[in-house]
């Protein structure tokens, strides 16, 4: 009924049935299809989870995923340009907050230009770089793109393409960003609030913030397209150092989506230590999201005494995985090894060990007046923004935005246990840092649950050396400690993937600093920036 | 690897075994006395080495029983750089002005695989191959990330390598030679 | 007890019997001079060592301990790299005020540092606007916190002195009234004389409640006076980077890391001389004995007794509380701080005029 729902719409529209439905149009035909896929009551996409930018070889385009929060159905809308010279396809940035950033990162991987972009700047990487690196056809010789050993200029302007109605021309329009009389301040790369390296560009009036621009890619590494050139269980090693506070729920994310592509049935025991060590891993982050926002307000003994709380969760994770941070443990079709006989025993130690501490927390820094005026009321963000800008996970339950994966869509043994979807409605800094510590609680009492009933059996299936997967696209995600964390994957049925896209849950997170920011003060900015808890080398990917 | 056969540096102390004028050698050794002990880092932090530094630095490790306790977030302060982590092409010329920066003396430590040679991203199109390409690096710590007893033992290697430096008796290793 | 006046009368004669009146005025200068550089010096980096020390016992860690026992000369080791560490010539700044900048903060707080009576007979300077002058050289200290953010060409520099300079002129309000609430009490602006006046009990109990206002309106005030946390909006590290002293490396960011310790014991030291007696023991009227027991403890260390703990509990609140933002810091001094201490400086005049004190 949907099928006949866009048929309706759009009749010229493309549309595979197989699994995910997908929608391909023309160019012409694309941005009314979206508005009508987000404006239209009974189909009301109004959540982009991700936008790809593809090279198919012949035709250059995006596929994007998109969900309705309403009627939690979901879709692939994909249009594509045969014009290899000069790719234009027209912008969603308005109909889909999320799309703004999304686009200048299609642009600047495959210099597809967005007709009525605002912003066509590239986004991760620098404006003297030649050529677009996710092209199949990118020349990766280094001595196109030296090591530079000086900054590029910073662009004070910015350009729109534009299309003239009558005669089809383009032009270009520069929109400036910052005037030449302002008070710009850069807080970032190198700045211990920014949580590695980002760059904000604030406009300041006195201690009040104007403007923020948010300038990326200071640690771009080029993961997606080094997986093209990296088998299937070899790609598994990068997720890991994304968001290296979630290394294993981006690591799951990737394994079950080529599960998945594969048929391969996961021995329930595999599910079950997967789900505990997501969970640990989530407890381990939110445990230094609370230190770190207590040392950028200027608490310096809340961070010891989260970091104290924190090592005991690494030596549980520790001791099975042989990892601290980065766990490398799972992999296709299981984990690399059993279960330390120790875990159950420490993770029950541990699920006694820690509420008291989350009280002392409360006592040593949510209670103090303080931390609460600086907290409450800052950094509003509503409900419709937080959803089309896409800012899932805590930040978007903070909200009031049910966006929980485990919930919607439950992976992992996480439809076995019961929990909370931890929603509260302020959506400002003091919701999102209480969304965050009631959810440790949360995770405790999830693994609570499944530490008893871990089912026997094999911690692996055993797969085949060389993986070669079915043609065709792929779409797994799983709520990371930061939000949905999700893999695109598409496969020619070769051993390497043709392309991986990983829809990291800090892009959106770092596109509503400038809206929530705005008219606040510079320690707001700090505070805001740590209750969004985004991590940099996640953005960046 | 058997504890035995561990070999902890041992030339490092070699490089002073030439001599040196007393009075001078002697104020030499209670200047590199002092800057050992007291080697202050720069907050500066990448990607997931950065995470391992916090916990040196956290209760559990404590970084600051051996003076490296006053972390400097402005790099004219810092005494000591730590690559933790990966540098891109747009980051390395931040990297090379924060070095400039500082003030002498000044070291660097190369933290994991990914400062040391690019690591697990040596192939992309955006990584720098070793930051000793930008930089020159005193100490080299493995690892991906290395756990925060190998950064601990890399800084103590530092403070060796800082003990053995001549500030009045000779050269400081950081002079460059002018060849003409 | 102890007078330490009659050492120094007798390096006083000493040096007359043998050096003409002039000559022996000289000497003395630069001897009293010399004694206050070194005392300057050692404490501070008495009170780095404390710091560190007592922040890790705060947070569950151990801080220095393998420099010297216990780490206890590590704070030394810190000097000897200070002092040798380059002095970066930056372009693009006003080399001058540059320059200058540490040094007006370490002369205002040295200046501030010679007022204090550390024990009976041990007083640099003693004259009867002895706290009025404390306050003024105090805050001199504020200029060059202004001219070294103006003068470093650095924008968050730049913010760090705009925010200290309305952080302390704000401050000094409260720090100027609290200390007239004394005055009133004891009716003199002489160090040695409000001392004196507090033989028989000190001040906190014998001024009860607007004593007790004015000891913790202080020391608010005083902890921000100094730029220490909550309070530390002008260095806010995790916003400024290192604030109105980015650009300063060496020696010269030494003066402000020393100067921002010395200025905190000076602020303490303050505190115990108005509020706890300074040098004075403790005495209870009526328990003889227990007073004469209590005259056996030199007086020099009933004085960095209680200035430590006063430097404790402001360094408790450091290492506890989260920094306010600017518009809270303001708000609290202009909505609350002043009318409070306005009411209890009135209160005390009333308790004054009516004798209502012990």
């Amino acid at each position: 009924m949907l099928v006949d729902k866009i048929k309706n719409i759009a009749p010229e529209a493309e549309i595979d049935e197989n699994g995910i439905l997908t929608v391909t149009v023309e160019p012409a035909k694309y941005r009314e299809l979206a508005l009508r896929l987000k404006e239209e009551r009974d189909l009301s996409f109004d959540f982009m989870i991700c936008m790809t930018g593809m090279d198919w070889g012949d035709s250059l385009g995006v596929i994007n995923l998109l969900q309705s929060t309403v009627h939690e159905h979901k879709l692939f809308l994909k249009t594509f340009t045969t014009d290899r010279e000069n790719p234009e396809l027209p912008t969603v940035s308005d109909i889909w907050a999320t799309a703004n950033l999304n686009e200048r990162e299609v642009y600047d991987f495959l210099g597809i230009r967005f007709i009525n972009h605002p912003d066509m700047r590239r986004l991760f990487l620098r404006n003297d770089w030649i050529g677009y690196p996710l092209r199949k056809d990118y020349d990766a010789n280094p001595e196109i793109n030296p090591v530079p050993l000086e900054s590029e200029e910073t662009l004070d302007a910015t350009s729109t393409f534009e299309i003239n109605p009558k005669d089809g021309e383009i032009s270009e329009k520069e929109n400036i960003l910052f005037e030449e009389n302002e008070y710009v301040v850069n807080i970032g790369p190198q700045h211990p609030a920014t949580h590695g390296v980002l760059r904000f560009r604030v406009s300041l009036e006195g201690e009040i913030v104007k403007k923020v621009d948010v300038n990326c890619g200071y640690i771009h590494r080029g993961i997606e397209k080094l997986c093209e050139s990296l088998t299937y269980p070899q790609t598994l090693a990068l997720t890991d150092r994304l968001d290296y506070l979630a290394a294993h729920q981006n690591r799951h994310a990737l394994c079950m989506c080529i599960e998945e592509a594969l048929g391969l049935e996961i021995p329930e025991r595999v599910k079950y230590i997967r789900t505990i060590m997501d969970e640990l891993n989530r407890l381990s982050s939110h445990l230094l999201f609370w230190s770190c926002l207590c040392m950028d307000m200027g608490a310096l003994t809340a961070f010891f005494y989260g970091f104290r709380d924190r090592e005991k969760v690494l030596d549980i994770m520790e001791e099975t995985t042989g990892g601290r941070l980065i766990q490398n443990y799972n992999v296709i079709g299981g984990v690399m090894a059993d279960i330390h006989p120790n875990l159950i025993k420490r993770i029950k130690e541990f699920v006694k060990y820690l509420p008291p501490m989350i009280k002392e927390y409360h006592d040593v820094f949510t209670g103090n007046v303080i931390a609460q005026q600086r907290l409450k009321g800052v950094g509003i963000l509503k409900k419709e923004d937080a959803i089309s800008y896409g800012a899932s996970g805590p930040t978007g339950r903070a909200c009031g935005w049910s966006c929980d994966v485990r919930k919607h869509t439950p992976y992992g043994a996480y439809d076995k246990v019961d929990f909370k979807e931890i929603l509260h409605s302020e959506g400002d800094s003091f919701a999102r840092y209480m969304v965050r510590m009631e959810e440790i609680l949360e995770s405790l009492h999830i693994l609570e649950q499944l530490v008893d009933n871990i089912p026997a059996g094999d911690y692996a299936v055993k797969t085949k050396p060389l993986i070669k997967l079915p043609e065709g696209h792929y779409f797994k995600s799983v709520e990371a400690s930061r939000g949905e964390f999700g893999v695109y994957l598409e496969s020619r049925g070769d051993k390497y993937p043709y392309r991986v896209k990983f829809r990291s849950p800090c892009l959106p997170l770092v596109s509503i600093v400038d809206l929530i920011t705005k008219g606040g003060k510079i320690a707001d900015l700090i505070a805001i920036g740590g209750t969004l808890d985004y991590v940099v080398p996640d953005i960046d990917r | 690897m058997k504890y035995e056969e561990f070999n902890d540096n041992e030339y490092l102390e070699q490089l002073r075994a030439s001599g040196t004028n007393v009075i001078v050698g002697c104020l030499d050794d209670v200047i590199n006395w002092g800057r050992s002990n007291s080697l202050w880092p720069l907050t500066f932090a990448t990607s997931c080495c950065g995470i391992e530094f916090m916990a040196v630095g956290a209760a559990r490790y404590d970084f600051s029983r051996f003076g490296f306790e006053v972390t400097r977030a402005s790099p004219r302060q810092a005494d000591f750089i730590m690559v933790a982590g990966t540098i891109v092409h747009k980051m390395a010329p931040v990297l090379k002005r924060l070095y400039d920066q500082m003030a002498e003396p000044k070291y660097v430590i190369a933290v994991g695989g990914c400062a040391i040679s690019g690591g697990p991203f040596k192939n992309s199109y955006h990584v720098v191959q070793g930051v000793d390409s930008i930089i020159p690096v005193d100490v080299y710590i493995p690892g991906c990330p290395p756990r925060p007893e190998a950064l601990l033992y890399g800084m103590i290697q530092l403070q060796r390598k800082v003990k053995v430096e001549r500030f009045l008796g000779g050269k400081n290793h950081k002079e460059k030679e002018n060849k003409e | 007890m102890f007078d330490f006046s009659t050492i120094t009368q007798w390096v006083d004669e000493l040096l007359r019997s043998f050096l003409p009146h002039a000559a022996a005025t000289l000497v003395e200068f630069i001897l009293i001079g010399l004694c206050l550089l070194v005392g300057y010096a050692v404490i501070a980096l008495v009170l780095i060592y404390v710091e560190r020390k007592v922040c890790a016992f705060f947070q569950c860690r151990i801080g220095p301990n393998r420099v010297g026992p216990y780490g206890t000369i590590q704070s030394v080791a810190d000097m000897i790299k200070m002092l040798t560490k380059e002095i970066i010539d930056i372009n693009h700044i006003d080399r001058f005020l540059f320059n200058l900048a540490p040094f007006v903060v370490i002369i205002a707080s040295v200046l501030a540092f010679g007022c204090i009576p550390f024990a009976k007979g041990l007083h640099v300077i003693d004259f009867n606007v002895g706290i009025f002058f404390l306050i003024a050289v105090s805050s001199i200290g504020i200029v060059g916190i202004l001219l070294a953010g103006w003068a470093s060409n650095n924008k968050y520099s730049l913010i760090g002195a705009m925010r200290s300079g309305a952080q302390m002129i704000s401050y000094e309000l409260s720090i100027g009234l609290s200390i007239l609430t004394v005055v009133v009490f004891t009716g003199s602006m002489q160090l040695s004389t409000i001392v004196e006046g507090q033989a028989d009990g000190w001040l906190l109990f014998r001024g009860h409640i607007p004593a007790c206002i004015a000891f913790i309106v202080y020391i608010i005030a005083g902890t921000a006076e100094t730029n220490r946390g909550p309070f530390d909006l002008p260095e806010a590290d995790s916003e400024l980077t290192a604030g109105y002293h980015t650009e300063y490396s060496g020696m010269h960011f030494g003066f402000f890391y020393l100067a921002e310790y010395l200025n905190m014991f000076v602020v303490a030291s303050v505190a115990s001389t108005l509020f706890l007696g300074g040098w004075m023991p403790l005495h209870i009227p009526g328990w003889e004995s227990f007073n004469q027991i209590m005259d056996y403890i030199p007086s020099i260390f009933w004085f960095f007794g209680k200035t430590a703990v006063v430097i404790f509990i402001i360094m408790w609140f450091k290492w506890t509380f989260p920094r306010l933002r600017i518009d809270q810091l303001l708000r609290l001094e202009w909505r609350y701080l002043l009318p409070i201490n306005l009411i209890n400086l009135f209160l005390m005049v009333i308790i004054v005029v009516f004798k209502l004190h012990f």
